[in-house]
C-alpha cells in the first residue's frame, strides 16, 4: 500500500519562521567550525592555550547551547501543530491524520 | 629515559583488573535488565528492544562514538604532529547540528517499518535490493577494521601495563591477555546482546569524565603550566626531521593544510551517523525526541575529547617518547598516564581505555551481524526466515565478526588496520546519499545513487592507494591534492562529490529514459511518526517479491 502523500500533507506548510530560525542556530556553528582561516592564529592566548585550541574548543559549548535551542524550537512547534488536530475540523484532521490512519491498519495487522 | 621497557606494576594491574570483572559481571547480568517478554525477536537482541531513554541513549551513544580508538589516536595524532590532529574537535561540534536535520526523520521511519538497520530503509524506500545491498556491504567492510582498532587500543594500554612480554615473547604470552580480554566480551555480546555494552557504558563513561577531569587539570600543574606545555610542544614541532627535511608538524594550522582541515571535518562529521554502529545506538532509542535531546547533550563528550587531545602535548612537555627512534606514537597517552600518575590512578586510567575499547566493539559487532543478518541472509538467502531465525544468525555472525578482528590484528600489521580504517572512512562516507537524501526526497534514481557510490568508492580507494608518505608508499594520510581546487582535501570530501554529481545527472537521464523506479513503500507521514503511531505490519512476503 502506501506510495503516494496524502493531498492535504503537501498544503502544509513546510517552511515556518521557527524551523527558519532553528536552522540558522544549527547552520551557525558548522559555518563557524569550517571557517578555518578565522581561527588558525595563536593569540589571544588563554591560560596559555593558543587561540586555535581554546577557540574550538569553546565552539563545542556554544554549539551545544545553539542546537539546545534549534531543539526547544523544532518541539515546541511540533507539539502546537498535534493539539488542534483533535479539536479543528475534518480537512485539517484528515491531513494531520494520515499517519494515524495508517496507524489503524497497523494496528489490525499487530493484533 | 621513560621507555625503557616496563615492568609489570602490581597496584595498577589489580585496579585494571578489578574494573574488568566488574564489567564482566555487568555484561552477563544485562541480559537480565529491561527483559522483555520475546528475547529471541532481533529488536531485542540487537535493539534493547527500542526502548532506551535519554540517558542511556547519552551513555550508550557517547560509549558508542568516541571509542578507545578515539581515546589513543586523538592524542596521538596531536601529539605526532600537533594542529592536523585536533580536527576531531571541530568534527565532533559539527556533527551534532548536522544529525539534529535527518536522525530523527531516520528514526521515525525505522520505528514505523521495523527497519533495524540503514540498508533496511534504503531497500525499502527505493525497493532496490542491490542499492541496499551496496550499504550494507560498505557498512560491514568499514565496521570491521573499527572493530580491530579497538583491539589496538587495548593493546597500546597492555603494552605500556607490560603485559604480554614484550615483541621477544612467544606469540601465545604476547597475545593471551587480549584473546582473554576478547573471549569475554565474545560471550556476554552473545548472551546479552545490546544491552550489554548500554550497561557497561555507564562504568566505562564514569572512568573516562573521571580520568579526564583529574589528568587536565593536575598534569598541566605538574608540568608547570599550559604556557609552558604548548611552549615545549611548539618547539619541537618545528624541529627539522633530518629524514623528511621537514618539521614535525605545527601549532597552528598553516595557510597551506586548513582547507584539508576543514575538509576531514566535515567529511568525518557527515561519515559518522552511516556507521552501522551509530545507526544501532540510535534505533535502540525510545522516541524520536529521545533522539534529538541527545544532539544537545552528547557535545559533552566532544568537550571531553579536545580536552583529551590536550594530553598529546603535554606528553612531549613530559619527554614522551623523546630520542626514540620510530617511537609509536600511540603508546604515548598510555605512557603518559603511567609516568604521572600514581599507579593506582593509572590502573582506573587504564580501566577506561580497555573497557572504552570493549563498549564500542561490542555495537560494532552487533550492527554488523545486523547488517549480514537482514540485508544479506533475510533479503537475498531465506527470504522468509522467522525473527528468531534472524536471531540466531546475528549472534553467529558477531562471534565471526570479533574472531575476525582479533585475527587480523594479530596475524598483521597494525598499519594495515589503520590504512582499512582510513579507507573505511572513506568508503561509508559514499553511503551518505542514498541514506540522507532518501530521507528527504525520492528523486534520485535507485541506479543512480548506486552508480554514484561506485564511482566513490573506486575515486575514493585510488585517491587513498596514491597518498604516500614517509613511512608508508601507499595510504599515507588522508589528504589529496583536489582536482580543479588545486589544494590539499580530504578524499573522502572529493569522493562524495563525485558520487553526488554522479548521481544527479544520472537521474535526470534515467528519468529521461522512464527508467523504472522501484516501490516506495514508506509514506510522507512516516517520518515524522513519533512513538505513539505503532509500527506498521504488513506481510513479510513483500519483501521477497521485489527485486
Amino acid at each position: 500500500m502506501s506510495v503516494s502523500d496524502p493531498p492535504s500533507a503537501a498544503g502544509r506548510r513546510v517552511i515556518t519562521p521557527s524551523r527558519v530560525v532553528a536552522g540558522v542556530c544549527l547552520a551557525i556553528p558548522v559555518v563557524a567550525t569550517l571557517w578555518v582561516s578565522s581561527y588558525a592564529r595563536a593569540t589571544p592566548a588563554f591560560i596559555g592555550i593558543p587561540f586555535f585550541y581554546w577557540y574550538q574548543m569553546a565552539w563545542v559549548i556554544v554549539s551545544a547551547v545553539f542546537t539546545a535551542a534549534a531543539y526547544v524550537l523544532v518541539r515546541r512547534e511540533e507539539r502546537a501543530r498535534r493539539r488542534p488536530v483533535s479539536t479543528v475540523g475534518p480537512t485539517n484532521a484528515e491531513g494531520d491524520g494520515a499517519g494515524g490512519a495508517d496507524g489503524l491498519n497497523g494496528q489490525g495487522g499487530g493484533a | 629515559m621513560h621507555t625503557d621497557v616496563n615492568h609489570v606494576n602490581g597496584v595498577t594491574l589489580a585496579v585494571f583488573l578489578v574494573f574488568f570483572l566488574l564489567v564482566t559481571v555487568l555484561g552477563f547480568l544485562a541480559a537480565r535488565w529491561r527483559r522483555a517478554a520475546n528475547a529471541q525477536h532481533l529488536d531485542e537482541w540487537g535493539l534493547g528492544g527500542r526502548s532506551f531513554g535519554t540517558w542511556v541513549t547519552w551513555f550508550l551513544l557517547g560509549g558508542d562514538l568516541y571509542t578507545a580508538y578515539t581515546f589513543v589516536a586523538v592524542p596521538a595524532a596531536v601529539y605526532a604532529a600537533g594542529a592536523s590532529g585536533f580536527f576531531a574537535v571541530p568534527y565532533t561540534v559539527l556533527v551534532y547540528p548536522l544529525i539534529f536535520c535527518f536522525l530523527p526523520r531516520l528514526w521515525s521511519v525505522s520505528h514505523r517499518h521495523g527497519y533495524v538497520t540503514p540498508s533496511d530503509f534504503v531497500r525499502g524506500r527505493y525497493g532496490s535490493k542491490g542499492l541496499s545491498l551496496a550499504v550494507a556491504v560498505t557498512g560491514i567492510l568499514a565496521t570491521m577494521p573499527y572493530i580491530a582498532l579497538q583491539l589496538v587500543g587495548i593493546q597500546a594500554v597492555l603494552d605500556v601495563m607490560g603485559i604480554g612480554g614484550g615483541a621477544h615473547a612467544n606469540w601465545l604470552v604476547r597475545d593471551l591477555p587480549l584473546l582473554i580480554a576478547f573471549a569475554v566480551l565474545a560471550a556476554y555480546t552473545y548472551s546479552s546482546g545490546l544491552r550489554a555494552p548500554a550497561l557497561i557504558a555507564f562504568v566505562k563513561d564514569t572512568l573516562i569524565y573521571l580520568v579526564i577531569a583529574v589528568a587536565i587539570i593536575y598534569i598541566p600543574i605538574k608540568l608547570g603550566g599550559f604556557g609552558h606545555v604548548f611552549a615545549q610542544a611548539g618547539h619541537a614541532y618545528a624541529t627539522v626531521n633530518p629524514a623528511t627535511h621537514k618539521p614535525r608538524g605545527e601549532l597552528i594550522s598553516s595557510a597551506k593544510n586548513q582547507f584539508a582541515y576543514g575538509t576531514l571535518a566535515l567529511g568525518s562529521g557527515l561519515a559518522l551517523f552511516m556507521y552501522p554502529h551509530s545507526v544501532t545506538a540510535t534505533l535502540s532509542s525510545r522516541s524520536r525526541d529521545v533522539v534529538r535531546r541527545n544532539t544537545a547533550i552528547l557535545p559533552l563528550y566532544s568537550l571531553m575529547l579536545g580536552l583529551l587531545a590536550m594530553l598529546g602535548f603535554m606528553a612531549i612537555a613530559e619527554g614522551v617518547g623523546k630520542g626514540v627512534k620510530g617511537y609509536n606514537s600511540q603508546l604515548a597517552i598510555p605512557q603518559l598516564f603511567r609516568d604521572v600518575f600514581p599507579s593506582w590512578f593509572t590502573g582506573v586510567a587504564f580501566a577506561a581505555i580497555g573497557i572504552g575499547a570493549l563498549v564500542p566493539a561490542a555495537i560494532m559487532s552487533i550492527a554488523a551481524a545486523n547488517l549480514f543478518t537482514r540485508n544479506v541472509y533475510k533479503d537475498l538467502l531465506k527470504p522468509d526466515a522467522t525473527p528468531e531465525q534472524e536471531t540466531r544468525i546475528s549472534k553467529l555472525v558477531s562471534l565471526v565478526v570479533k574472531v575476525g578482528a582479533l585475527v587480523f590484528v594479530l596475524s598483521m600489521d597494525k598499519t594495515v588496520a589503520i590504512n582499512l580504517q582510513l579507507l573505511g572512512g572513506i568508503w561509508i562516507l559514499q553511503t551518505f546519499p542514498a541514506i540522507v537524501a532518501g530521507l528527504f526526497t525520492r528523486w534520485f534514481h535507485r541506479w543512480a545513487l548506486l552508480a554514484g557510490w561506485l564511482v566513490g568508492m573506486v575515486y575514493g580507494t585510488w585517491a587513498a592507494w596514491t597518498v604516500a608518505s614517509p613511512t608508508q608508499a601507499h595510504f599515507g594520510g588522508s589528504s589529496k591534492l583536489v582536482p580543479g581546487i588545486g589544494r590539499l582535501g580530504y578524499i573522502g570530501v572529493t569522493a562524495f562529490a563525485l558520487n553526488v554529481a554522479v548521481a544527479v545527472v544520472l537521474t535526470l537521464v534515467l528519468r529521461a529514459l522512464k527508467a523504472p523506479e522501484g516501490k516506495d513503500e514508506t509514506t510522507r507521514a512516516d517520518y515524522t511518526a513519533d512513538a505513539d503511531t505503532p509500527r506498521l505490519h504488513k506481510p513479510d512476503l513483500t519483501l521477497a517479491a521485489e527485486s
